[in-house]
């Protein structure tokens, strides 16, 4: 009986010994020499996994970024700012500063601005009900409304209002860009989140002319070139038969949005005109135009300070 | 009888039009002529506003090895060259044509004599038919002359000429075997010269027997060319379903028919390329099916191109059905449900189906039950519902692997499904992404 047991023992010990001695030497062999602050920059960086930063998930991008040596082109925007400065400090480089952004939605095509003239019984997929019509309004750049920018969002910061039948970002987004990619019209853009949070963009990708725009939508943009011509810092462009609103170049002076003959243009989270409104008050008249304008203000604002 | 052996589904004929003679249609007011109606490039203008053409006047130019040239259907002044809405309600390039008399160029012989002989050799023929602008009339629109160019080391066994009309409704190309049976065989004895190729397959299905009498008794008299009855099965009429049909060949995944020795063209394009070669006449007008069950006299018309559907269906049928669910342009199962009725007929248009309400619309989706018979139908030997699921979870590459680009969306998947799953839907969204994803990978 002890015997057998004594030689189970040694057997096993020589086994486990001669194993230990190959792995030993294996081991050594095939050492993979990595630099061990790329473990130390993913354990800063968010874990989103959302590939925002252009690279497959943050182990990669921490492995790109510590082997590039310096900060260029290197942006975590789940992260913002704090996360890329404590990144910063472990590697001993400057941060490279950016300025915040979020997804804009381009097109205010509600179904009060264009109704419905078709009925579209298909897959809800904007990608697929692209292929096969123009969208239930008439207008062939505008909105599907069939939500593969919500599928899109890992962050729960996009999604369908109801009521207008368009996709609305909220606070939670962070610019990862994957709704951008999801829209088949190209109609979700990044831009700077702005100083109080405040933007102006023309909210209409149609390149249609005048005429054949306006007939589908009344908030499209009908290239008036109204607010180029008004714009002070030049930061209007004219191109494919509507204006588009450099973010860099925009001073948020609002001038554009005043002449814009079709409501376009759209601010958000700026302060009412009080010029206008007493002007109204004193006339006795409420215009329809400021009205809209205000009515959109004050779901913006709801929508960002929920009380 | 022959046929194809894998799947394939019975859908009710409803071939409504089936005895109605083809009428000519009046000449419409203004016809719409969009540049691009054929597969590949769009075609390039060459007539300004206020110009004034004759019938047959060529007005769009070719712009590139797959396109066509497009001539005027109508003479008149041209209104404008804008943009107007296509089928899907997209806005493409167009010249509007504002119709004033109806004078033919004088190259174009209008006289009704059957010409037998063919004067042109092969080179002259393929030259012909591209400069005439004769494009696939089957549907697909592609460029006749390019399935003509036999590249060096390939041999044309068989021309296969699709009488199928598989689809339910349309009932052009029957009319056309039976009105114009003569003409039609030249027209493939000129294709089968041009393909240097000494026998010609006709396949009819067999619910058309008077169309099959007729061209067995004319084919008699032409050396080479065969009709073959088939039995009737949806999509018969697709081209690799066709070739299996009647040669027992089976094209490889993602090859063309030329691999197997065959090129197939529709009776359609054979009538085309008759009048191309034999009478110097471009190709601006076609049969149009409009039919329905709502529609009073379900007709086959001569229309040109560039006539908006409004006036085809005002000529079938007094004042619009009321129970009009969906206007669709061309069959019922590969057709496409249009916008509005403003569109114009062009060159792929084989008919207009007015669909009553009730049938148009979509029975509510369920889970899949697993029954299988999406799998037991597909022509292809796909699995649509495995395509369809996979595609759903975004899972390209399985798609890929699983050769959705083999579909030939003919819809029987969708149309057998019990549950009434969009099937169709989600393997068209499948096949888009992953020819984009192909497409990137070609270009890096």
């Amino acid at each position: 009986m002890n015997e057998v047991l004594i030689y189970g023992v040694i057997t096993l010990g020589t086994i486990g010994l001669v194993s230990a001695i190959i792995l030993f030497f294996v081991a050594q062999k095939f050492k993979v020499i990595e630099d061990p602050r790329i473990d130390e920059v993913e354990e800063a960086l968010p874990s989103a996994n959302c590939g925002g930063c252009g690279y497959a998930g943050c182990r990669a991008f921490a492995e790109n970024l510590v082997k590039a040596g310096n900060m260029n082109g290197f942006n975590c925007p789940v992260g913002g700012s704090e996360v890329m400065n404590n990144v910063a400090t472990i590697l001993g480089l400057v941060p490279e500063i950016t300025e915040p952004m979020i997804a804009v939605v381009r097109c205010n095509g509600s179904f009060s601005h264009s109704p419905k003239k078709v009925e579209y019984d298909g897959i809800a997929s904007c990608s697929s009900a692209n292929t096969l019509y123009a969208g239930d309004g008439g207008c062939s750049f505008g909105c599907l409304g069939l939500a593969d920018c919500v599928a899109a969002c890992n962050f729960e910061a996009i999604f369908m209002n109801p009521e207008t039948g368009l996709p609305e970002v909220n606070s939670k987004c962070i610019a990862c860009g994957a709704c951008v990619e999801a829209c088949p019209r190209n109609i979700i853009e990044l831009r700077y989140l702005g100083k109080k949070e405040r933007r102006i963009f023309v909210s209409c990708v149609n390149e249609e002319k005048g005429a054949p725009a306006k007939k589908n939508c009344a908030v499209a943009c009908i290239a008036c070139s109204k607010c180029f011509d008004v714009c002070p810092f030049d930061a209007i462009e004219m191109k494919n038969n509507r204006a588009y609103i450099d973010y860099e170049k925009c001073k948020l002076c609002r001038k554009c949005v005043e002449v814009c003959p079709t409501n376009a243009i759209q601010e958000i989270n700026f302060p009412l005109r009080k010029l206008i409104v007493k002007e109204e008050k004193e006339n006795g008249r409420e215009s329809v135009v400021e009205g809209v304008k205000r009515e959109t203000h004050k779901a913006k604002n709801e929508d960002n300070n929920p009380l | 009888m022959k046929t194809f052996q894998l799947g394939g589904v019975h859908p009710p004929e409803n071939k409504l039009s089936a005895k109605a003679a083809i009428e000519k249609l009046a000449l419409p007011k203004q016809v719409i002529v969009p540049v691009g109606q054929q597969l590949g490039a769009p075609s390039i203008p060459i007539v300004a506003k206020g110009d004034v053409v004759k019938v047959g006047q060529l007005i769009a130019k070719s712009s590139g090895f797959i396109s066509a040239n497009i001539h005027s259907p109508v003479s008149g002044k041209v209104f404008k060259i804008d943009e107007t809405y296509d089928t899907s309600g997209f806005r493409r390039p167009s010249v509007i044509i504002n119709v004033e008399g109806d004078e033919w160029l004088e190259s174009i012989d209008r006289s009704l004599e059957i010409c037998r002989e063919i004067k042109l050799d092969s080179k002259q023929i393929i030259d012909k038919i591209n400069e005439m602008g004769i494009v696939g009339l089957g549907g697909a629109t592609f460029p006749s002359f390019v399935k003509l160019l036999v590249p060096d080391g390939k041999k044309i066994d068989f021309l296969i000429i699709n009488g199928v009309e598989c689809e339910p409704y349309l009932t052009s190309d029957h009319r056309l075997m039976l009105e114009k049976g003569e003409e039609m065989l030249i027209g493939v004895r000129i294709l089968m010269k041009a393909l240097n190729t000494q026998q010609a397959m006709i396949g009819i299905e067999s619910n058309k027997p008077d169309a099959i009498e007729n061209l067995t008794k004319l084919a008699a008299n032409y050396q080479g060319i065969n009709v073959y009855p088939l039995k009737v099965k949806y999509p018969q009429g697709g081209e690799k379903q066709l070739i299996k049909a009647l040669t027992g060949r089976e094209v490889p995944a993602g090859k063309l028919p030329l691999e197997v020795g065959c090129v197939v063209n529709n009776v359609g394009t054979a009538y085309a390329v008759y009048e191309a070669v034999q009478k110097n006449k471009p190709l601006f007008e076609r049969v149009v099916t409009v039919t329905g069950k709502s529609v009073d006299k379900p007709s086959n018309f001569l229309v040109r191109v560039g006539t908006p559907i409004k006036e085809l269906i005002a000529a079938a049928t007094e004042g619009f059905p009321a129970d009009t669910g969906k206007i669709i342009s061309g069959g019922p199962m590969m057709g496409k449900a249009v916008l509005n009725a403003d569109i114009p007929v062009v060159k792929g248009t084989s008919g207009v189906l007015l669909m009553p309400d009730v049938e148009s619309r979509r029975l509510e989706s369920n889970t899949c039950i697993r029954c299988g018979k999406c799998v037991s139908v597909c022509p292809m030997g796909l699995e649509p519902f495995l395509l369809a699921k996979t595609t759903k979870l975004a899972k390209f590459d399985i798609v890929e692997k699983e050769l959705v680009m083999d579909c030939i969306e003919c819809g029987s998947c969708a149309y057998t499904c019990p549950s009434n799953i969009p099937l169709l839907d989600y393997i068209r969204l499948g096949k888009n992404k992953v020819g984009q994803i192909i497409r990137n990978r070609n270009q890096k």
